[in-house]
C-alpha cells in the first residue's frame, strides 16, 4: 500500500468514523409538565351539544360565521378552521339513538409538535402556564405546524391573500389575555353544564380520575366552569371510558377529556406515549448535534477536494508538457 | 251546508250571545290547537250545533281548584257560557248552583241517565293512606267516589298535575299517600292533562276532539295528549337562543335578568319538562305571558319527578334529543378531488415524460443497432 | 484550452423553446393570481392537506433530480475519478436550476412569505426544526452552485482573471457543495418524522428516515446525470457518452442494493410489509414504487446492460421515477390527514400547470443556457 492510497482511506475512514461517533448522543425523551401548567377537562358525558362555547369562541376570537354549504347561510362550521377555533361534533351511533357530543380545539400539548418543528419559532409554549401560542410575525407560512400536529388542529387561512395560522390559544393570546387577567377561557366559562371546565392540569387530571373511580347512576357535583368555582350541579354519573385521554398520549396533553364512547369513534388519534416531536429532534441532534459531525465530514471533504484538484492540476500541467515535448 | 244545520248554528250562535262568525272562529281556532285544519274546526262548529251536549261529570279530590279557574280564565268574554253549553257540566263542586243532596242527586241522576256515555273529569289527587279517609265528599271517600264513577264512563281525562301523577299532595313524604287517577284506576284508559295548573287550551281541544269525532288525540307513553306535551319547554322556549350562546341571568334583577337572558342558571326546568307552555302561553294576551317570559324560571309543573320534587334553584337536567343531520359529524368530509381537467394534466405530463423517453431509447437503441452494424462490417472489411 | 464548447452553432430559439417559453408564461400568470388572491386561490390545499404537490415535487422531488451536480462532484472530486470531468458541468448546470427554482418554489409556496427572512434571524431560530435546516442549507447551497458554476461565465466572458482567483478557493466550495446536499436530502426525509402516523406505515421509517433520503437522493443524482446525457446526445445528435455512464450506473446499482436491503429490512422489523398487498391505493402504489427500484437494479447489475446507452438510460429513468415517487408517496398518497381520514387532496389545474411551468422554466434555461455558454464537453473530431 503506496503513501497516498493509505492517506486516502484514512480520510475516508475519519470522515465516516466521526459521523458514527456523534451518533451516539442521548435520544430526547417528552419534555416534562410544568408545575403550574393550566388546561381544560372536557368531560363528554356532560355535554349537550348547545354549542355555547363556539359561539363565545368566535366572539372573543372575533371570527367571522363560517356556513356549512354555499346555500345554508347560518353558522354551522363543520369542522375546525381558520375561522372556528372550537368546536362541537356530534357521533350519533348507527344502530341505536346513542350519541356523544366531542369538543375539538388545541390540546396544547405538553411536548407539542408545532413548537418543535416551527423553523422561526412562531409557535411558542409558555414555560409557566404550557399554554402554545402563536406569533404571526414570525411566521413564515410553512405550514409545517399543520402537518406536524396530531390533532390537525393549526389551520392556515388559504383564502386570504395574507393569510395566518389560526388556533385555540386558550384566550391568552396578545389582545385577549384572559388566562393573564385571572379570568377563564371563554369556552369553560359559558358551559351551562360543566362539561368543559378549566384549572391547573394537575387539579384537572385529578378530578378526572376521581370520575372515573365514581359508580354510574350514582348523584355526583360536577363542577361549573372551573375548579376553583364555587358553582356546581348535580348530575347522574354516566359510564365512563376507563381512561383519561391526553395523560399519556403523544406525551401527554394540557386539555383532557373524558367520554362514555371510545375516543377513536369520536375522532382522537390513538397515539404513543412517546411523542413524534422527540423522535424527530432525537435524530435532528443527534446527526448535527454541535455541528460537530458536519465539521468533521466538512474537514474531510476538504482536504480531499484540495488534494484531487491539486494532482489534476499537475497531471494536466504534466500531460502538457508531454504534448509540448512531442511536439517539438 | 244544508239550511237545517244553517238554522241550528244560528240558533247556536244565538244563544250563546255570539254571531255566527265568532262562533266558527273560535272553533276554528280551538282546531288550530289541536293541530288540526280549519274544516276540522267548521266540523266541530257542527258537532256542537248538531249533538246532544255531552254529559261531564267533575270530581273534585285533593285539588286547590286551580284547574277549574284555569278553564274559566280561557279567552273572550262570555267563553264560560259557550264551554259550559258545549258540554253539559252535570256536575261541578265549584260551579254547581246547587250543594248538598241536590248537587249530589244531580249528578247520580246524570250519571244514571248518560250510563255508557258521560265524559268523567277528575281534578286533584285521591288519598288511599287509611282507607282514604283525608278527603271525603258527601261522607263517601274520594277514592269511592272515583271507582264509582269511573266504572260507567266513556272516556275518563285527569287534569292538573295531581290527578295526573300526584302533584302537590303526593311531594315529599306524601303523608296522605296521594295517588294519581291512573294508580286509582288501573287498566282503564285515562288521558292525563299535568299542568299545575294546564292550560285551558289542552283540556278544552282534548274534550272537543272528542265531541267531534269520537276519538282521543294521540297521546305519549304517559297518556298525556302529544300535540300538547310532545316536545320540552325547551325545544321552543324563546330565550334558547340564549342558552345556545351562553348568556344566563345570574341572579334575580341582575343586568341578565333584566335583558331576558335564558334563566337556566336560575333553575328553569325547561329543558327536562315536557309542555306547550312556550308556545301557547297563558291568558290569550300576546308574547311573553308565561313564566319564562316574565322572567320566573320554569319549575316543571307537568313534570313527574320535576315538579314539587327537585329544588327551584336546582339546575335541570337537559334531555337532548338525537342531533339533528346538521350537526357537524365526527366524520365530515371534505376536500377537493380530482376533476377531469386536472387528472387530463397530470396524464398528459407523465405520458409527455414517458414517451420522450421512450423516444430516447428508441434513438439510442438505434445507434447502438448502428455502432455495433459498422463495427461488425469494419471486422468483416478487416477481416478481407 | 477549454474542454467545453457553447452549441454557438444551433439556433438559439427552436419551437421546443418557444412552447416551452408558453408554458413557462401560463404558470407566472397563474403565480400573479397566486400572490394577489392567496393560495386557496390557485391551489386546492387545504386543512388535512397543507403541504401540495408545490412543496412535494417542486422543493421535495424537484431538489432530487437536482442532485446532478453533487453526485458528480462527490464523484469527480472526492472519488477522484477524473475521467468523469465532462459530465460535471452539465449536471451543474440542472443542479443550479433545480435548485434555484425548487427554492422559489418554497418561496412561493410559504404563506406569509414576507417573513421568510425570519428563518435567517438567530432571535427567531428554532434549532430543533428539520425544516429551518433544510431551509438555510438549500438557501447556502444555491449560492455555492453558483459559484461553482461561475467558472462557465469567466471562460464565456474571458475573465481569466477572476478565473483564477476562483481556481484557487474553488476546493472549499467544492467541498462544501458535498457537505450542504448530504446534510439537507436527508434532512428532507426527516421532515416526515414528526408528522408521526399521518406518514403511512409503509413510509415511515422513523430513524432510518434521512439515510434513506440520502441513498436516493444520491441515486437520483447519479440517474439524472445519465438522463440528461442521454437527452443531449439524442436531441443534439451528439456523441454518446455510455462510456463513462456505465461507470455511474455501476455506482446506482450499488445504492439500490443497499437501499432495497434496508428498506425491505425495515418494514419487516416492523412488521409493516403485509399492508403492502392489502389492494389499497397506497397499497398498490408501494407495490409500482417497488418495482420502479427493482427494475434499474436489474438491469444495472448485468454489465452487458451496463454497457449499453438505451437500457442504461431505462435503468436512469425507472430510478428517477421511482425516487420521485417514494417522495409523493411518504409525502402525499400516503398521507393521512387526521385521525378520521375525512379530507381529499388532489392538485387542482392551476397548481400543476404552475409545477409543470415551473420545469418548462428549468428545461428552457438548460436548453439556453448550453447554447450560450461553455457547458457541454467539446466534441472529438475523429
Amino acid at each position: 500500500m503506496d503513501r497516498r492510497k493509505f492517506l486516502k482511506m484514512a480520510s475516508t475512514g475519519a470522515v465516516i468514523a466521526t459521523s458514527s461517533v456523534s451518533g451516539t448522543v442521548q435520544a430526547r425523551g417528552n419534555l416534562p409538565i410544568s408545575d403550574q401548567a393550566v388546561g381544560m377537562l372536557f368531560d363528554a358525558t356532560r355535554c349537550i351539544g348547545c354549542r355555547a362555547c363556539v359561539v363565545e369562541c368566535k366572539d372573543i376570537n372575533g371570527m367571522p360565521p363560517e356556513s356549512a354549504s354555499p346555500d345554508a347561510p347560518w353558522d354551522n362550521a363543520q369542522d375546525l378552521s381558520a375561522d372556528t377555533l372550537n368546536i362541537i361534533k356530534a357521533h350519533k351511533d348507527e344502530n341505536s339513538d346513542d350519541f356523544s357530543f366531542i369538543k375539538r380545539n388545541c390540546m396544547h400539548c405538553v411536548d407539542a409538535g408545532c413548537v418543535s418543528v416551527c423553523p422561526v419559532s412562531a409557535m411558542i409554549k409558555d414555560p409557566v402556564t404550557g399554554i402554545v401560542s402563536h406569533d404571526p410575525d414570525a411566521c413564515i407560512g410553512c405550514r409545517y405546524c399543520v402537518a406536524a400536529c396530531p390533532y390537525n388542529i393549526p389551520k392556515y387561512e388559504y383564502d386570504e391573500a395574507l393569510g395566518q395560522i389560526q388556533k385555540c390559544q386558550l384566550c391568552n393570546q396578545k389582545g385577549v389575555e384572559r388566562i393573564d387577567n385571572n379570568q377563564l377561557p371563554g369556552c369553560a366559562e359559558v358551559c351551562p353544564t360543566g362539561a368543559n371546565i378549566y384549572g391547573t392540569r394537575e387539579e384537572l387530571l385529578a378530578e378526572a380520575k376521581r370520575r372515573l373511580a365514581l359508580k354510574p347512576g350514582d348523584r355526583y357535583d360536577y363542577k361549573l366552569n372551573s375548579m376553583d368555582s364555587s358553582h356546581y350541579q348535580e348530575g347522574t354519573v354516566a359510564e365512563y371510558q376507563p381512561r383519561v385521554y391526553g395523560e399519556f398520549e403523544g406525551g401527554g396533553t394540557q386539555v383532557l377529556l373524558l367520554a362514555g364512547t371510545s375516543f377513536e369513534t369520536l375522532g382522537m388519534p390513538d397515539l404513543p406515549e412517546k411523542s413524534y416531536a422527540s423522535v424527530s429532534e432525537t435524530v435532528q441532534h443527534s446527526i448535527y448535534g454541535g455541528f460537530a459531525a458536519p465539521a468533521a465530514v466538512l474537514g474531510g471533504l476538504l482536504f480531499l477536494a484540495r488534494r484531487n484538484i491539486k494532482a489534476e492540476k499537475n497531471n494536466a500541467e504534466q500531460a502538457k508538457k508531454d504534448k509540448e515535448e512531442k511536439d517539438s | 251546508m244544508t239550511s237545517t244545520t244553517d238554522k241550528r248554528l244560528d240558533d247556536l250562535a244565538d244563544r250563546l250571545g255570539l254571531n255566527r262568525r265568532s262562533f266558527l272562529k273560535f272553533c276554528t281556532g280551538v282546531a288550530a290547537t289541536l293541530g288540526l285544519s280549519s274544516t276540522a274546526g267548521i266540523q266541530m262548529a257542527h258537532a256542537v250545533s248538531q249533538q246532544r251536549r255531552p254529559s261531564v261529570i267533575w270530581l273534585s279530590g285533593q285539588e286547590c281548584t286551580g284547574c277549574t279557574e284555569s278553564l274559566l280564565r280561557s279567552t273572550h268574554p262570555t267563553l264560560e257560557t259557550l264551554i259550559l253549553d258545549m258540554i253539559s257540566l252535570d256536575y261541578s263542586e265549584a260551579l254547581c248552583a246547587a250543594a248538598g243532596y241536590q248537587a249530589e242527586e244531580a249528578k247520580h241522576n246524570a250519571m244514571e241517565e248518560n250510563k255508557g256515555k258521560y265524559v268523567l273529569v277528575i281534578e286533584g289527587s285521591t288519598p288511599t293512606k287509611d282507607g282514604g279517609i283525608y278527603c271525603k265528599i258527601a261522607g263517601k271517600t274520594m277514592l269511592e267516589h272515583v271507582r264509582e264513577a269511573a266504572e260507567n264512563a266513556a272516556a275518563i281525562i285527569a287534569i292538573g298535575s295531581c290527578a295526573s301523577w300526584g302533584g302537590v299532595p303526593s311531594a315529599g313524604m306524601n303523608p296522605t299517600g296521594a295517588k294519581p287517577v291512573h294508580e286509582i284506576l288501573p287498566g282503564k284508559n285515562i288521558i292525563n292533562i299535568p299542568g299545575c295548573p294546564p292550560n285551558p287550551y289542552n283540556f278544552l281541544a282534548t274534550v272537543l276532539q272528542y265531541v267531534t269525532f269520537g276519538t282521543l288525540p294521540a297521546l305519549d307513553d304517559k297518556n298525556r295528549p302529544k300535540f300538547a306535551y310532545g316536545r320540552i319547554i325547551h325545544e321552543n322556549c324563546e330565550r334558547r337562543p340564549h342558552f345556545d350562546a351562553g348568556r344566563f341571568a345570574t341572579e334575580f334583577g341582575d343586568e341578565g335578568h333584566r335583558k331576558g337572558y335564558c334563566l337556566y342558571k336560575l333553575g328553569c326546568k325547561g329543558p327536562e319538562t315536557y309542555a306547550n307552555c312556550s308556545t301557547q302561553e297563558f291568558g290569550d294576551v300576546g308574547g311573553g305571558a308565561w313564566p319564562v317570559g316574565v322572567g320566573a324560571p320554569c319549575f316543571g309543573c307537568t313534570e313527574q319527578g320535576v315538579g314539587f320534587t327537585k329544588a327551584l334553584h336546582e339546575k335541570s337536567d337537559v334531555t337532548t334529543h338525537t342531533p339533528p343531520d346538521i350537526f357537524p359529524d365526527v366524520n365530515a368530509q371534505s376536500g377537493e378531488g380530482a376533476t377531469a381537467m386536472s387528472a387530463g394534466i397530470l396524464g398528459a405530463v407523465i405520458g409527455t415524460a414517458v414517451g420522450a423517453a421512450a423516444m430516447t431509447v428508441k434513438q439510442l437503441s438505434q445507434a447502438e443497432k448502428d455502432q455495433a452494424d459498422s463495427a461488425h462490417s469494419k471486422d468483416n472489411s478487416v477481416g478481407e | 484550452m477549454s474542454e467545453h464548447q457553447a452549441l454557438s452553432n444551433k439556433k438559439l430559439f427552436t419551437l421546443p423553446t418557444l412552447i416551452l417559453a408558453v408554458i413557462s408564461f401560463i404558470a407566472v400568470v397563474i403565480l400573479a393570481k397566486r400572490f394577489i388572491y392567496g393560495l386557496g386561490a390557485v391551489t386546492n390545499l387545504n386543512d388535512g392537506y397543507p403541504w401540495g404537490i408545490w412543496v412535494v415535487y417542486d422543493v421535495v422531488v424537484g431538489t432530487g433530480l437536482a442532485c446532478g451536480g453533487y453526485a458528480m462532484a462527490l464523484v469527480v472530486y472526492i472519488a477522484n475519478k477524473g475521467k468523469y470531468h465532462p459530465l460535471v458541468r452539465p449536471a451543474l448546470l440542472a443542479s443550479l436550476f433545480g435548485y434555484t427554482l425548487g427554492g422559489i418554489s418554497a418561496f412561493i409556496d410559504m404563506g406569509r412569505y414576507w417573513n421568510f427572512y425570519n428563518m435567517f434571524l438567530p432571535s427567531q431560530m428554532n434549532l430543533n426544526s428539520v425544516m429551518l435546516e433544510v431551509g438555510l442549507c438549500v438557501t447556502a447551497y444555491c449560492i455555492v452552485l453558483f459559484i461553482e458554476f461561475a467558472p462557465v461565465f469567466f471562460e464565456r466572458f474571458k475573465m481569466h482573471g477572476l478565473r483564477e482567483k476562483l481556481d484557487k478557493v474553488l476546493f472549499i466550495f467544492i467541498a462544501i457543495g458535498v457537505l450542504l446536499p448530504t446534510m439537507h436530502q436527508s434532512s428532507l426525509g426527516s421532515l416526515l418524522i414528526a408528522m408521526g402516523y399521518k406518514v403511512d406505515i409503509l413510509w415511515q421509517s422513523s430513524y432510518l428516515m434521512p439515510l434513506f433520503a440520502i441513498l436516493t437522493a444520491l441515486a437520483m443524482g447519479f440517474s439524472i446525470v445519465i438522463f440528461e446525457a442521454s437527452m443531449v446526445t439524442v436531441g443534439f445528435k451528439r456523441h454518446s457518452e455510455t462510456h463513462l455512464l456505465k461507470g455511474l450506473g455501476k455506482v446506482i446499482q450499488t445504492l439500490l442494493a443497499v437501499f432495497l436491503i434496508l428498506r425491505f429490512g425495515d418494514l419487516i422489523m416492523r412488521d409493516a410489509l403485509s399492508s403492502a398487498f392489502s389492494g389499497t391505493f397506497k397499497a398498490n402504489m408501494f407495490l409500482l414504487e417497488s418495482l420502479l427500484f427493482i427494475v434499474p437494479l436489474v438491469i444495472l447489475s448485468s454489465s452487458k446492460q451496463r454497457n449499453k446507452g438505451s437500457r442504461l438510460f431505462i435503468a436512469g429513468f425507472s430510478m428517477l421515477f421511482a425516487g420521485a415517487l417514494y417522495r409523493f408517496n411518504a409525502f402525499l398518497i400516503g398521507w393521512t390527514p387526521n385521525a378520521t381520514d375525512t379530507v381529499v387532496y388532489f392538485p387542482s389545474s392551476q397548481e400543476l400547470l404552475v409545477s409543470i411551468g415551473i420545469i418548462a422554466m428549468e428545461i428552457l434555461a438548460y436548453i439556453l443556457f448550453v447554447k450560450m455558454l461553455p457547458v457541454l464537453p467539446k466534441e472529438e473530431h475523429a
